[in-house]
């Protein structure tokens, strides 16, 4: 069990490792490099908010995951759940384009929630009705729902006065989430994040819901044998999963963004993904691994300015500690292996 | 626009050139797949090929090593997926969604100095023919060396599964890798291979893209095709012969939202470029729901791990 909290660190050192050699081969100093890519970036005020505005979306979607992840439903377009729920949570903020309320902010935030949810239901219900495969459903709504967003910022929802660029109006203030410090972009979406955070542990590991997730994930075959309602269950975690990653949707448009346009995510869907994983489906764990997936982000941006080096190298090292944490599971299997795999069994 | 005979001719024409990355991104996926390893990292393999093939042809003037070094590269980047879920026991889908994260950022990266370069013109075959028969001309000749062996690559890997032992030898270790491993079948070895097939195909139609479609190289510039590649195999329920059907199809997609935007057609290009993804699910559905159906061509056992006891 220890070991399976610790491979996640040999990944971490092991992915810097082959970064620094990806920057030796390039022709920087590797340790010059690295500098600029995990230090610097974080190094002041301004950088250690953004650190946190980048983790905030990661946690909440990678929290939404680690539910169907740990009962073997493999939603992997959590990116789609977030651009629909932009798109419904961004949908409410512009009929109030024009009005202030106190009252204006929580709709959104619900409204963006419930986006994620019902489009995170589509391929739950084709995976428990009509028994089709949940990872390429997912993967192609994601698509499909970028293409809507995009539809929509050039075509209805197009700011009527923006000369045509692909973008909607701007937010009124009273649907933009409050800023925690003056001048830093950190803003109160954060505190979504923590609250999925302490309630996935608490339903996760306190409740009888939580209890048949594990079991499912653990053993399809006893889940059935115990009697647990695996369509309900298949259909609640997709809701989860669909409603935290609409909120992280919704945060990034109503925090540092403030409008509807094309880019309103980085691939934070898919990046979560990795964060999942790292975290190893475990609620504190994924704080900690949206917190280092974050930095690859903010460090390509660093090293884009300081050495000229094209922002994807952040896709590198996302790439690379995935790679490497998978490898290293290798070391916990053959332990696993042992007590629960006759001769020639598969492994889920 | 005027819509006369020879207009449709070489709209058919520039259909078939859309689809063959398509077309050579899915045949090669589709083998992996039909061995029972699910690889998500089409993506990534793709623009690795499409980067390096460039590369090699700005480096070395060359087209043939470009074209080569394209699918080489592609072998490269699928042997980390190979060894990652034969060797180390990785899981499938996991593994390849970091491949395509992983290949999409160290393109850019090898690409940095390869921006803006014009690139070569790429020699095309019967070029006499294409202008002097109307109608037939564009569609059958004028075309890249690329584009012959696309089209013939689904009856080929048609042929193999269906008539060789080699592809009954695919398709046992995809629908039960446990007889087949009983049978003395070396049930990893016959994977790898696929994976690194599977790697050539999705280098090369990464090449074809930045050779020869849009001969440049522009970051992420597969733009998603790794992922309708992906779409299709399942939409072709694993059938290379409905490949091509529907490599037509989408890539026709494709070229109908061009036209459309130059004539003003009203229908969202949006709604079109969706298309492709929402078919996809629609046959997903209806395949899913008939076991019979699902049954003819699907691997059984996709994307599930192997493991012999040694």
């Amino acid at each position: 069990m220890a070991l399976y909290f610790f491979t996640p660190f040999i990944a971490i050192i092991l992915t810097i490792l082959g970064g620094g050699i990806i920057f030796y081969i390039l022709g920087f100093n590797p340790i010059e490099a690295l500098k600029f890519y995990f230090i610097t970036p974080i190094s002041n005020l301004y950088g250690l908010s953004e650190l946190l505005l980048k983790a905030t979306p990661l946690c909440l979607i990678a929290i939404g995951l680690s539910f169907c992840f740990k009962s073997n439903n493999w939603n992997i377009g959590a990116e789609g759940q977030l651009t629909f729920g932009a798109i419904v949570g961004g949908g409410v903020a512009l009929l109030f384009y024009n009005q202030e309320g106190f009252y204006i902010l929580p709709l959104v935030i619900i409204a963006g929630a419930i986006g994620g949810m019902i489009f995170a239901l589509i391929p739950a219900i084709l995976k428990t009705y009509f028994n089709t495969n949940e990872i390429l459903v997912s993967l192609m709504l994601v698509y499909v729902s970028k293409l809507l967003l995009d539809y929509l910022v050039v075509g209805p929802w197009s700011n009527p006065e923006g000369f045509n660029f692909p973008e909607t109006r701007q937010f009124s203030d009273s649907s933009r989430m409050p800023l925690l410090f003056e001048g830093l972009r950190i803003h109160a979406g954060i505190f979504l994040a923590l609250a999925a955070v302490m309630l996935s542990w608490f339903v996760l590991y306190k409740t009888y819901l939580g209890f048949q997730i594990k079991v499912s994930g653990l053993s399809l075959k006893t889940a059935k044998y115990a009697g647990f309602k695996g369509k309900t269950m298949i259909l609640v975690v997709f809701m989860i999963s669909g409603a935290c990653a609409g909120l992280a949707g919704v945060g990034e448009i109503t925090g540092p963004i403030g409008q509807l346009h094309r880019m309103i995510s980085p691939d934070y869907g898919f990046t979560a993904i990795i964060v999942a994983f790292l975290g190893r489906l475990n609620p504190f764990g994924i704080i900690f691994a949206s917190l280092v997936v974050a930095l690859t982000y903010l460090g390509a941006e660093t090293a884009q300015i300081f050495l000229q080096i094209p922002k994807y190298t952040g896709q590198v090292f996302q790439g690379m500690i995935l790679f490497f944490l998978l490898a290293s599971d290798y070391l916990l299997f053959f332990k696993v292996k042992i007590l629960s795999l006759k001769k020639n069994e598969f492994r889920h | 626009m005027s819509l006369d005979i020879s207009f449709i001719g070489i709209l058919i024409g520039s259909i078939m050139a859309s689809s063959v990355p398509l077309i050579l991104a899915a045949s090669g996926e589709l083998i992996t797949e039909r061995s029972g390893v699910l690889n998500l990292g089409v993506e990534g393999m793709m623009i690795i090929g499409a980067i390096s093939g460039f590369a090699l042809m700005v480096i070395t003037d060359n087209l043939f090593i470009a074209v080569v070094g394209s699918m080489l590269s592609g072998v490269i980047i699928s042997i980390i997926f190979g060894f990652l879920t034969q060797s180390l026991l990785t899981n499938h889908v996991a593994t390849g969604l970091a491949l395509t994260i992983f290949g999409i950022g160290l393109s850019a990266m090898l690409g940095k100095n390869f921006v803006g370069i014009p690139g070569k013109e790429f020699p095309i075959l019967f070029s006499s023919l294409r202008e002097s028969i109307p109608f037939f001309g564009p569609i059958l000749f004028g075309h890249s060396i690329v584009l012959y062996f696309a089209f013939a690559l689904p009856f080929l890997t048609n042929y193999f599964l269906k008539k060789t032992k080699l592809g009954l030898v695919v398709r046992a270790v995809g629908d039960s890798p446990v007889s087949a491993s009983n049978q003395g079948i070396n049930v990893i070895l016959v994977r790898y291979c696929c994976i690194l097939y599977g790697g050539a195909m999705c280098g090369l139609a990464g090449a074809y893209l930045s050779l020869i479609y849009t001969p440049q190289w522009i970051e992420n510039m597969t733009a998603g095709r790794g992922w309708i590649a992906l779409a299709l195999v399942v939409f072709a329920t694993w059938s290379p012969i409905k490949v091509l059907i529907g490599a037509l199809i989408f890539g026709g997609i494709t070229i109908l939202q061009l036209h459309m935007q130059a004539i003003g057609f009203r229908i969202p290009v949006q709604f079109l470029s969706a298309l492709p993804y929402l078919m996809t699910i629609i046959v997903l559905v209806v395949i899913s729901r008939d076991s019979r159906k699902i049954k003819l061509n699907t691997p059984t056992s996709l994307g599930r791990i192997f493991y012999k006891e040694k």
